[in-house]
């Protein structure tokens, strides 16, 4: 089996294959599928949509295990760029996240940003506005100096792209440890919102309609496995190779807005962004999705550099480029779009039909040369991509964590409250992260209606000038502790989407979907591979409980600490809710004196995993916390009603650092204070900084109080205790004081800031 | 009274602009593109918020030479109305409507906050009827620090010209509560003809009322008075 | 001795440049249409204490390497001359 189709480059071996990162056995299948040898042009493309990051073929089988519908799910996983939620009166909600944690490595200020543009484009290639982003971030230990230049830069990148594009942060978590030393990991969050009927697909089909590519110049980025392959098949160019991309928020404005024109003409057959894998990408999988063919002209794509070879061409990375198919006869008005926005927008094929023995396939033309014919259907996932059942084993840490003895470690001294709390409140884990997020913009777009009202979910309005009195928000939210997802990664994954939707539910918003991030090492390690299968069945049987179907997201393996073993395993999860009735927005920040708190769900004599345990005690090896799906269900639900009842003046969920954290966040805000006692039948520690999940913290009117326990404790039966007060000022514990209320606020809000300098 | 809200490639508060005038203020808006040469009539023009050209070589200095600006400039020299809000700010300072510069700020660091005004001058209508009180604002720049000559800055306290200086919650001005390190607190500058307004915090984010704060509509209400 | 260096830092000429691009622009709407391509990067000038120009230039490019150029992204180029 020769190649018919001359590329320029020396027929592929199993070694050129090999070096792609194509295993022998899929080369194989390559040349069962074309009748031949693949030419190296085709190999490189079949190479990169058969990768990981194209294909997910190391983890679809599993994410498929993943609950994916519910009545109000538009578009299930993998269907489009982004999941798509019905959120009533003809309006949907896109949202997704997306991982960049390798290019932010090794350049953090253009790798977080790129990160961003990338999943913004996702959104509004749907035809979605933007209306807030947030983002996930692990760094390693904060003390060192590579680890402040990957905060300062990834933080700037964040900022610098976001601020510039005009779509608010609103939210998002960072957390250090020191298994994210040499990799940490950036996770960037978008949602938009679109019309019901109006959504854009990533599609192709109609025979002659032209195919555009929009946006940037395509140059020799993100091509190194292909470009390493190549060298010694082809002359080599003396022309470094960028190792990083640059980001143009500025070009990615220009086209949000023009993409939000030309698919508001009705004219737009198919758009999708070109992230990773660039026009190969994009158009295999819009001409498999419409089951049409392609015949594109690479030598009308604009280039940034001259003498690109075809195979750079289609597998080039650079930034802010869509494919657009439109309908024939429509090309002036989609080109007047683009020259009024100052965008390049080239035609640079058309849709062919599907033949009769294929789906559809691509032929790819480099000076008048046929280079590549692939058919679109066995490049893509869900089409002839490869999918592999990995093999998996418990590590021996597992069980190991779980002989952890609570009665080995003795409990705090009184004295040593006072330094726990300190500790606590100063931790970068736990301490306020001001520094960060004020160098995002939070307020753009006018519709982040949390600037001024602190809660555990943001909450974004859906502002129309056309409906100007439209009530409805989007409460949005990302989480993952991923020390409980080592410790435990089916308890771990749980938690983390138990703890999605309860910030969303002490916010008074009903969790609607999820989007997730799942952060892995390398997949053929087994025991990398277990951690994985665990954290998906748990996120599986939690995402069950709380009815919020997983829509989508991104698979990240790969990710390595400096002692060659995984980071922690990571899944991030993304989860929106609705904001029905913004009357019902609870805010965390007690409000007025003599109020009551209260704890609501059930004290346990608990520290594992926690931060106390972990950082204070240095204790490293102990099971995930106590966790009860159940319990955190039926608490979840009498949250809500406490809500809509008006029976509470603030909530706040307890997580990290325990009820005392938990405590002082929601004094902070008004600079009050609190007086309560522990419960005597636990430890101190685990009541006060253990970090058992089900718990929130809730403040009360004292002419409330009957009609509050009434609600609990009558028809519920949800384990309620009065610990105190609010007061004026200071931290009181057992009549002790812990600590005053601005001593705390300069050590909360301060401590990041004097670590990053 | 009709607004007009230019949208230059890049601006992004242009909406904001757009929807506190027309829902928040019950006014007359139209947005003006930039490649336009016509004001449509508006008596009044805003620079809205933004990266207008990604904020590429110096904030400001690209979108000034936008076609629009021809006519933006005659509109102020005939003494109509404009307003410049943060990166319309930078704009109507490169293209010499208003006096001084705008520098990075001193922290080096992009800033998004609620920061506090107090409103100074007597003789221009945008803050000659407001209380002298601290006004809750939100601020979000990089390159906000005003900056002016001894010279220059003698010219606007002798003629009245600063708008706004930063304080703090109780209105006392003071080097912590100056967000960006701009010269003598000055969050917020008029022409000498008092016809041209700039200011680096943002009114049109804090008008709404379903946002908790509504400090910013009562600065945009004296717009809508300057005229009648 | 003293020694001046005249640094320049380029973004690397495969790596897309952004603020030109958005300045090439201005200049078209300026009617400066006969602009090709604009690139820009920094001019950076210290003055260091070195035994002779060899060591200060020794100096400079560690300068360059370490701190004052992002060599993923930027290229450099200096002179160094002796200052009265």
């Amino acid at each position: 089996m020769k190649s018919e189709i001359n590329d320029g480059n020396a027929i592929p071996t199993v070694e050129t294959a090999r070096k792609l990162g194509v295993l022998p056995e899929e080369f194989a299948r390559i040349e069962e599928i074309l009748g031949r040898t693949p030419n190296f042009t085709e190999l490189s493309i079949f190479s990169v949509m058969w990768s990981e990051h194209c294909s997910y073929k190391n983890s679809i089988v599993w994410l498929k295990t993943l609950p994916r519908d519910s009545d109000r799910m538009l578009a299930k996983a993998g269907e489009e760029n982004a999941g798509l939620v019905d959120i009533g009166d003809g309006l949907a909600c896109s949202f997704k996240i997306e991982s960049h944690n390798h290019p932010s490595a090794l350049e953090p200020y253009q790798g977080a940003a790129t990160g961003v543009g990338g999943i913004n484009r996702d959104i509004f290639t749907m035809g979605a506005r933007p209306i807030a982003q947030l983002n996930s971030l692990r760094f390693g230990n904060p003390e060192l100096a590579k680890t402040k230049w990957l905060v300062r830069g990834v933080v700037k990148g964040i900022g610098d792209y976001g601020n510039a594009f005009g779509i608010p942060t609103v939210g998002g978590e960072v957390f250090f440890d020191e298994c994210y030393n040499t990799n940490p990991l950036v996770n960037a969050f978008s949602a938009g919102i679109v019309e019901v009927g109006k959504v854009a697909k990533a599609t192709s089909y109609g025979v002659g309609n032209p195919v555009y590519i929009v946006g940037s110049a395509t140059g020799k980025d993100g091509i190194h496995g292909a470009t390493f392959a190549s060298e010694d098949i082809s002359d080599k160019s003396n022309e470094k190779l960028p190792a990083v991309q640059v980001g143009d928020p500025f070009m990615e404005k220009l086209l949000l807005e023009a993409t939000l024109e030309i698919i508001a003409t009705g004219h737009v057959i198919g758009i999708q962004d070109m992230g990773a894998a660039g026009i190969i990408c994009s158009t295999s999988e819009m001409s498999a999705k419409g089951e049409h063919g392609m015949v594109i002209d690479l030598d009308k794509v604009p280039t940034r550099q001259t003498n690109m070879h075809g195979w750079e061409i289609l597998l080039s990375e650079s930034q802010e480029r869509m494919l657009v198919v439109v309908q024939k006869g429509k090309e002036d008005i989609i080109q007047g779009i683009f020259d009024k926005w100052d965008l390049h927008c080239v035609q640079i094929g058309e849709v062919v039909p599907a033949g009769p023995d294929d789906a559809g396939r691509l032929h790819f033309y480099q000076h008048g040369e046929l280079i590549a014919d692939v058919p679109a259907h066995d490049l893509v996932l869900g089409g002839g991509a490869p999918q592999y059942h990995r093999e998996y084993r418990e590590p021996a840490y597992y069980q190991k964590f779980k002989e952890f003895d609570i009665d080995k470690i003795s409990d705090v001294s009184t004295e040593d409250i006072v330094k726990v709390a300190r500790h606590l409140l100063s931790h970068p884990n736990i301490a306020s992260k001001r520094w960060i997020y004020e160098q995002y913009d939070s307020m753009v777009g006018t519709a982040n209606r949390s600037t001024n009202r602190p809660s555990d979910a943001a909450v974004v309005r859906i502002r129309d000038v056309s409906r100007p009195d439209y009530k409805k928000g989007i409460a949005m939210t990302v989480d993952c502790n991923s020390r409980y997802v080592n410790a435990d990664p089916f308890i771990g994954a749980q938690i983390a989407v138990s703890e999605a939707a309860r910030n969303l539910t002490c916010t008074g918003a009903e969790p609607l979907a999820v989007t997730n991030n799942l952060n892995f090492g390398n997949p053929y390690v087994p025991e990398v591979y277990w951690q994985f299968v665990q954290a998906v069945k748990g996120m599986g049987a939690a995402c069950e409980k709380f009815g919020t179907p997983v829509t989508g997201g991104n698979v990240s393996f790969y990710n390595q600490s400096s002692d060659d073993g995984p980071v922690f395993p990571t899944p991030t999860i993304g989860m929106i809710g609705l904001m029905e009735d913004p009357a019902h927005q609870m805010t965390l920040d007690f409000k007025a004196t003599d109020d009551l708190i209260y704890l609501v769900g059930a004290p346990k004599n608990d520290i594992a995993s926690s931060e106390y345990l972990y950082s204070y005690r240095k204790v490293k090896e102990s099971p995930a916390p106590a966790f009860d799906m159940e319990e955190e269900y039926t608490l979840h639900q009498a949250v809500k009603q406490l809500i809509v009842k008006n029976l509470v003046q603030s909530v706040h969920d307890v997580s990290d650092g325990g009820l005392f954290v938990a405590l002082a966040e929601s004094a902070m805000p008004r600079g009050l204070g609190f007086q309560i006692a522990s419960d005597t039948n636990f430890r101190t520690d685990a009541y006060l900084f253990g970090e058992a999940q089900g718990r929130v913290l809730v403040s009360v009117k004292p002419a409330q109080q009957g009609e509050f326990q009434k609600y609990l404790g009558g028809d519920q039966k949800i384990p309620h205790a009065l610990l105190g007060t609010v007061t004026a000022q200071d931290f009181v514990v057992d009549q002790e004081v812990v600590i005053g209320t601005s001593e705390a606020r300069g050590l909360y809000d301060n401590s990041l800031g004097k670590i990053m300098g | 009274m009709k607004f007009g809200v230019v949208v230059f490639p890049g601006s992004n508060c242009d909406d904001d602009t757009v929807f506190a005038l027309q829902h928040n203020l019950g006014q007359e808006v139209v947005k003006l593109w930039h490649k336009d040469h016509d004001l449509q009539g508006c008596d009044f023009v805003i620079l809205p918020g933004g990266f207008s050209y990604g904020d590429y070589l110096r904030t400001g200095a690209i979108a000034r030479f936008s076609p629009l600006m021809n006519e933006v400039i005659e509109h102020a020299n005939r003494g109509g109305y404009v307003m410049g809000i943060c990166n319309g700010f930078q704009i109507l300072v490169e293209a010499g409507l208003l006096p001084g510069v705008l520098l990075r700020n001193l922290s080096q660091k992009y800033v998004c906050k609620n920061i506090h005004l107090l409103p100074q001058s007597k003789a221009a209508s945008l803050t000659s009827s407001l209380e002298s009180r601290a006004y809750t604002i939100p601020i979000a720049h990089g390159d906000g620090r005003y900056f002016t000559d001894a010279d220059g800055l003698k010219k606007l306290n002798d003629n009245d010209q600063v708008l706004f200086r930063y304080c703090d919650a109780d209105g006392n001005i003071s080097d912590e509560a100056n967000p960006n390190g701009s010269l003598d607190s000055i969050a917020g500058i008029a022409n000498a003809g008092f016809n041209v307004f700039g200011m680096m915090p943002h009114p049109e984010r804090a008008s709404d009322e379903a946002l908790g704060n509504a400090d910013g509509r009562i600065i945009l209400e004296q717009l809508v008075g300057v005229l009648v | 001795m003293q020694f001046a260096a005249d640094i320049n830092i380029m973004p690397i000429k495969e790596i897309l440049d952004p603020q030109g691009k958005a300045v090439k622009l201005g200049l078209h709407n300026l009617g400066i249409d006969q602009v090709d391509d604009v690139r820009i990067g920094k001019h950076i000038t210290i003055r260091l204490e070195a035994a002779d120009a060899e060591a200060a230039e020794e100096k400079v490019k560690i300068a360059c390497e370490k701190l004052l150029a992002n060599l993923i992204m930027e290229e450099f180029s200096f002179e160094v001359h002796p200052v009265q």
